[in-house]
């Protein structure tokens, strides 16, 4: 009878289990214990901002790295100053940002505030914080045009970043070739690679990011006009085409690690190659800096290179990410408070430093961010990524803040992987991404 | 030597050692490496620093550079062994590196600068079982909030699962009744339809029903497993009808009968169906991300996701909390694992 | 096993008040189910039995596949059914334009052309190398082994663990610099390509879906084995059967029922292959391991391609094939009978 006495014995631990469940879960909701007695307030007029029903906020995040350690302090200050606003923070994994997210808002079940990288998902779906904003002003004055009108005034940038080359520096050092600066064009730096890679006998030469963000910033150097005047995707033009031959180039001489196009993830990044020290030029962008500094410590020199320059110029792409509130909030007014407390210079500054990230905010950025560490390597990368935003054109500043950016994004990843494998020719790849594309923003404006 | 002969030939209670002997050996020896020797290797990674974890060649055990106190320098040094143009080899403190140059100091004789190219050190490590990866992938999430809710949802979804899916393989396999047939075949054609493509009508049931950020939308929907009923009823259709009738003769209601005659007899099959909704709830990812979506309610497989950004994954701590998961399945596992071995000995019950 | 006395004592202790609880609890149920009973008498308790089980199926399996059907036939990004604007056949035309069906790329939709022969190609290859290797070690554990539930959980083992922690081991075993292309360079030979070449890629899948599931079904097996007659091998071997005879003449035709059981669950899992492989290529290179279920995942759910009147109609596509294929073999099965 031995299945008996499991199953009673399950029984019995569910049982209770559930008991105290309902005891845990619904304890909070009548007595919040964190929430300080709001009734103390009575005695003395309550300032009229101050709500009187205390007020839950859910903040959804993300964190590549430590940004969620950074914000926390920054939040609890806030709840400190506002003792009617309890903001939780529910850090979850990016697939969730990416997949779940959009869903869940559509629903109706969304958070009051999210982080989120998809600037043009939302369309209509956030919340416009103009006239709720006390200084709404401020606001508009110290972010992007661009960017806030992508996000139809519902949030704001909190990091700005921006692609660029990684070099191995240590490796030129050895093999006694000189880093070239502005000016240098794929194909040249392509030859400088491999000279240094056969000098110093490094498996790999050069790569790239396995997303079309990161091709795209090539791709428009080399002459690639990707979006048109209309804002419409044109995927079959000399400059991609060209680019993506040369990085086929690499593939076919073995001067890339294949695993960053052929393997798993569906954004694959050179950076882990080149942090072995097995790579001389990885396409990556100022996100990895703080990765860098920790993972390669004193094993290698590396820098920030300028984006290599071609018909098109020299560009990157700006990318980031955006703290935005939903338009379906139950607290419009606490929310575009939080909004407030986080983009005053001093917090925004403070988020800027702790994560070693470019800043989105014009007055921040003007004053300069005094980052958290003392690594000439990191400095100096920031600073050249920093050089980088001036000279971004206009096509690579609207292509991050198209609507459509994913449909472009992750479907160009994969076929461009098809046309490096070999399965598809380059003319092949080019129709078959173009119509990919434009399957999705048919259906999208069904 | 002669006990090893001794034992070996006891192996098949013939005479001699034949030749399926030794392949029976090779293969189960060979069997442990290839099914071990992953698990070891994700064990022992999970103590690798970030930087460590993308190193090549790779090594096998975590090791960390020895460091040395030197006099005059306030932060400990890193000890690396240096091989001279003359083929000597000392082993000395790096002050900094400038470049290709490193520069290095005596730790018994700090005072003197030694200059050399960084490709005559090699840095002097030693094995080292950090639990940096633990400590700090635990305090990065509420680790026990996450630890209960995955409990709960395991224990709590597992009991009803052996309830609910017992008792219809009961009635399905105990009674002809009108449209148990079809019940049957609508089941079992939904075993082939996996979740995964019908997660966008899933939400907005999970969604209507109210269950979204409950943990009942993970314990329910997750119950009536068809999997579980198909293999219940086929094992449930051996157990001879006699013994029912015996029961019934006896007085014994239609519940008592299920509950009482039929269970106990079930068992062999009712422990697998457990280990397997343990282990299935335990492990599952895609359904608790769809519903959950405030971290109090997350599952550690969530939590464990969430050190995956969008351009970064912080690859040391998912390996260390990942070695973390597994310890509570493999207990369970360990202790059913009796269960199992006694239900599969008396499966052809005499 | 030793166990101490006193242990063995609190243990049956325990045993004997669980299992008190036990009837306890299905005494205070007995109530319930025994005036249910009464009320609409044993003919009726079956649907008593079945209706948990068919209302939570109902509800979360069955009505979110219904609703498939209404996201076949719509389209747009919009997520609520009824907001849907209704296209007709459209997605199916959309999924079917194909110039030449054996050629993928004269597809409109060639990836899920591709995806449907990665999938055929994928659930023969596995189910075959799964089931034999479920077999030899079924065989094998089936001997007087020492150690032999040892040997039994270690098969098992990786059964425990997800699949996403699967594939996570594995990468880090073959990718470029993983452990065993580091053991291949420590010998002295060149690195293998094992993710990025796409015979590679295919066949590690199938081996490494071997490697998680063999387990559960080298249980089935064995189980079967067990089951079997030890008199009927020693009859035999009186009779001057050899190995193979006894095999080929007694072991197989009486493992027939629970092979056919292993084959049907693997058959079934095979179609199903999704989340190790998305985790471990991503379906790459190229195309080369994408399969049905990440094709319909792409557009079902994954937000840049958002189009799930698509997904759906492969979905009921493929759902219908395994349907057909199910129901020819319960009525193939039927016949045996």
């Amino acid at each position: 009878m031995k299945i008996s006495k499991l199953f009673t014995a399950l029984l019995l631990v569910a049982v209770l289990l559930s008991a105290c469940k309902t005891a845990a879960t619904e304890a909070p909701t009548t007595v919040p214990p964190t929430q300080p007695p709001a009734p103390v307030a009575t005695d003395v007029p309550a300032p009229t901002d101050v709500p009187v029903q205390p007020v839950e906020i859910r903040f959804t995040y993300y964190a590549d790295g430590v940004e969620a350690d950074v914000i926390k302090p920054l939040i609890d200050k806030f709840m400190a100053d506002n003792p009617g606003i309890t903001v939780i923070l529910d850090v979850v994994p990016y697939k969730t940002i990416d997949e779940q997210l959009p869903v869940q808002v559509d629903s109706g079940e969304g958070p009051d505030m999210a982080r989120i990288t998809n600037f043009g998902a939302y369309a209509g779906k956030l919340l416009d914080l103009r006239s709720y904003l006390a200084d709404s002003a401020y606001y508009e004055a110290n972010f992007p045009a661009p960017i806030l009108s992508a996000l139809g005034y519902g949030g704001y940038p909190d990091a700005l970043t921006v692609t660029g080359p990684f070099v191995n520096k240590t490796l030129f050092d050895q093999a006694g070739v000189e880093i070239p600066g502005e000016g240098t064009t794929w194909e040249e730096w392509t030859a400088l690679a491999k000279q240094v890679a056969e000098a110093t006998g490094v498996q790999y030469a050069i790569s790239i990011d396995r997303t079309g963000h990161r091709f795209a910033g090539p791709a428009m150097s080399m002459g690639a006009t990707l979006i048109n005047a209309e804002s419409n995707f044109t995927v079959d033009t000399p400059g991609f085409r060209s680019f993506a031959e040369i990085v086929k180039g690499w593939h076919d001489n073995a001067l890339t690690p294949q695993e960053v196009w052929l393997g798993a993830e569906p954004v694959n990044s050179c950076i882990a190659a080149f942090k072995s020290g097995q790579l001389v030029m990885c396409m990556s962008g100022s996100w990895q800096i703080n990765g860098l500094a920790k993972d390669v410590g004193d094993a290698f020199d590396w820098v920030v290179v300028p984006n290599p320059t071609g018909a098109g110029g020299s560009t990157g792409i700006a990318g980031g990410s955006a703290v935005v509130a939903f338009a379906g909030t139950q607290h419009p007014q606490e929310v575009a408070k939080l909004i407030a407390f986080l983009i005053q210079a001093e917090n925004y500054a403070a988020f800027s430093a702790g994560t070693s990230s470019l800043p989105a905010h014009t007055g921040v950025a003007e004053a300069g961010v005094a980052f958290n560490t003392d690594n000439p390597m990191v400095l100096a990368a920031l600073s050249a990524y920093t050089a980088e935003v001036p000279k971004l054109t206009d096509q690579a500043v609207s292509l991050n803040v198209h609507p459509y950016a994913f449909a472009y994004y992750r479907n160009s990843a994969n076929r461009i992987a098809q046309y490096l494998s070999g399965e598809l020719t380059l003319d092949e790849m080019l129709v078959n991404l173009q119509q990919d594309i434009d399957n999705a923003i048919a259906e999208a404006q069904k | 030597m002669s006990i090893i002969l001794e034992y070996l030939r006891r192996t098949k209670g013939h005479k001699r050692i034949d030749i399926t002997d030794v392949f029976s050996y090779v293969y189960l020896a060979l069997g442990v490496i290839v099914m071990f020797g992953p698990i070891v290797w994700l064990i022992l990674s999970s103590f690798k620093t970030s930087g460590e974890i993308v190193k090549f060649p790779p090594r096998l055990l975590p090791y960390r550079q020895d460091t040395v106190v030197v006099e005059g320098y306030a932060d400990p040094l890193p000890l690396y062994e240096i091989t001279f143009e003359d083929g000597s080899v000392r082993t000395l403190a790096q002050v900094r590196r400038i470049g290709l140059e490193s520069q290095l100091v005596d730790p018994a004789n700090p005072g003197e600068i030694i200059k050399v190219n960084i490709n005559q050190r090699q840095p002097v490590e030693s094995v080292y079982f950090g639990l940096e990866n633990y400590k700090e992938g635990i305090a990065s999430f509420n680790f026990a909030r996450y630890l209960w809710n995955s409990v709960l949802v395991t224990l709590v979804a597992t009991l009803l699962t052996l309830l609910v899916n017992s008792m219809a393989a009961f009635a399905l396999s105990k009674y002809k009744f009108r449209g148990s047939q079809a019940i049957f075949i609508i089941m079992i054609s939904t075993l082939m339809v996996p979740l995964s493509v019908v997660l966008v009508p899933v939400f907005l049931v999970i969604t209507n029903v109210g269950w979204n950020n409950n943990l009942l939308g993970i314990i329910i929907p997750a119950a009536a497993t068809p999997t579980g009923v198909f293999l219940l009823r086929q094992y449930m259709l051996t157990i001879p009808d006699e013994l029912i009738d015996a029961a019934r003769i006896d007085g014994a209601s239609e519940w008592r009968i299920y509950a009482q005659v039929i269970l106990p007899l079930a068992k062999p099959a009712m422990a697998v169906l457990t280990i397997f909704s343990v282990m299935w709830r335990w492990n599952d990812f895609l359904w608790p991300l769809i519903v959950l979506s405030r971290s109090e309610y997350f599952t550690l497989q969530v939590g464990l996701a969430s050190f995956q950004g969008e351009l970064n994954v912080q690859w040391n701590l998912i390996l260390a909390m990942t070695v973390l998961t597994l310890l509570p399945i493999t207990l369970v596992f360990g202790f059913l694992q009796r269960y199992i071995t006694t239900g599969i000995a008396t499966t052809g019950m005499k | 096993m030793f166990v101490q006395p006193g242990i063995k004592r609190a243990r049956n202790a325990l045993e004997a008040a669980l299992s008190g609880l036990y009837d306890l609890v299905i005494s205070l149920l007995d109530l319930i189910f025994g005036t249910l009973q009464r009320l609409i008498g044993v003919r009726g308790m079956p649907y008593i039995f079945v209706l948990p089980n068919l209302l939570i199926f109902g509800i979360f399996i069955l009505l979110p596949m219904l609703l498939n059907f209404v996201y076949a036939f719509t389209g747009g990004a919009s997520f609520t059914p009824f907001d849907r604007p209704w296209v007709g056949t459209a997605n199916f035309d959309r999924l079917m334009d194909c110039t030449n069906y054996l050629e993928p790329r004269t597809c409109g939709e060639d990836l899920f052309w591709r995806a449907v022969y990665n999938t055929l190609g994928y659930v023969v290859i596995q189910v075959a190398l799964m089931v034999l290797f479920a077999l030899v070690t079924a065989l094998i554990l089936n001997r007087s082994i020492k150690a032999r539930g040892f040997f039994r959980s270690v098969f098992f083992y990786p059964v425990l663990l997800s699949p996403i922690v699967v594939a996570l081991i594995w990468k880090w075993i073959l990718q470029e610099n993983g452990l065993l292309n580091g053991i291949l360079t420590g010998l002295g030979y060149e690195k293998i390509p094992f993710l990025v070449n796409a015979q590679w890629a295919q066949f590690l899948v199938i081996m490494i879906s071997v490697w998680a599931f063999m387990g559960f079904y080298m249980l089935i097996l064995l189980a079967g084995l067990q089951s079997i007659p030890a008199d009927l091998y020693e009859a035999a071997s009186m009779d001057g059967a050899n190995h193979w005879q006894s095999f080929s003449k007694i072991t197989m035709p009486l493992l027939m029922p629970t092979m056919v059981v292993v084959l049907v669950l693997s058959l079934i899992r095979a179609f199903q292959v999704f989340d190790i492989v998305f985790a471990f290529t991503g379906g790459g290179p190229g195309t080369a391991t994408l399969y049905l279920v990440q094709y319909i995942y792409n557009y079902g759910f994954s937000s840049p391609n958002k189009q799930f009147g698509l997904a759906a109609a492969a979905s009921l596509l493929m759902g219908g094939v395994l349907v057909v294929l199910t129901v020819i073999q319960l009525v193939v099965r039927r016949e045996e009978n």
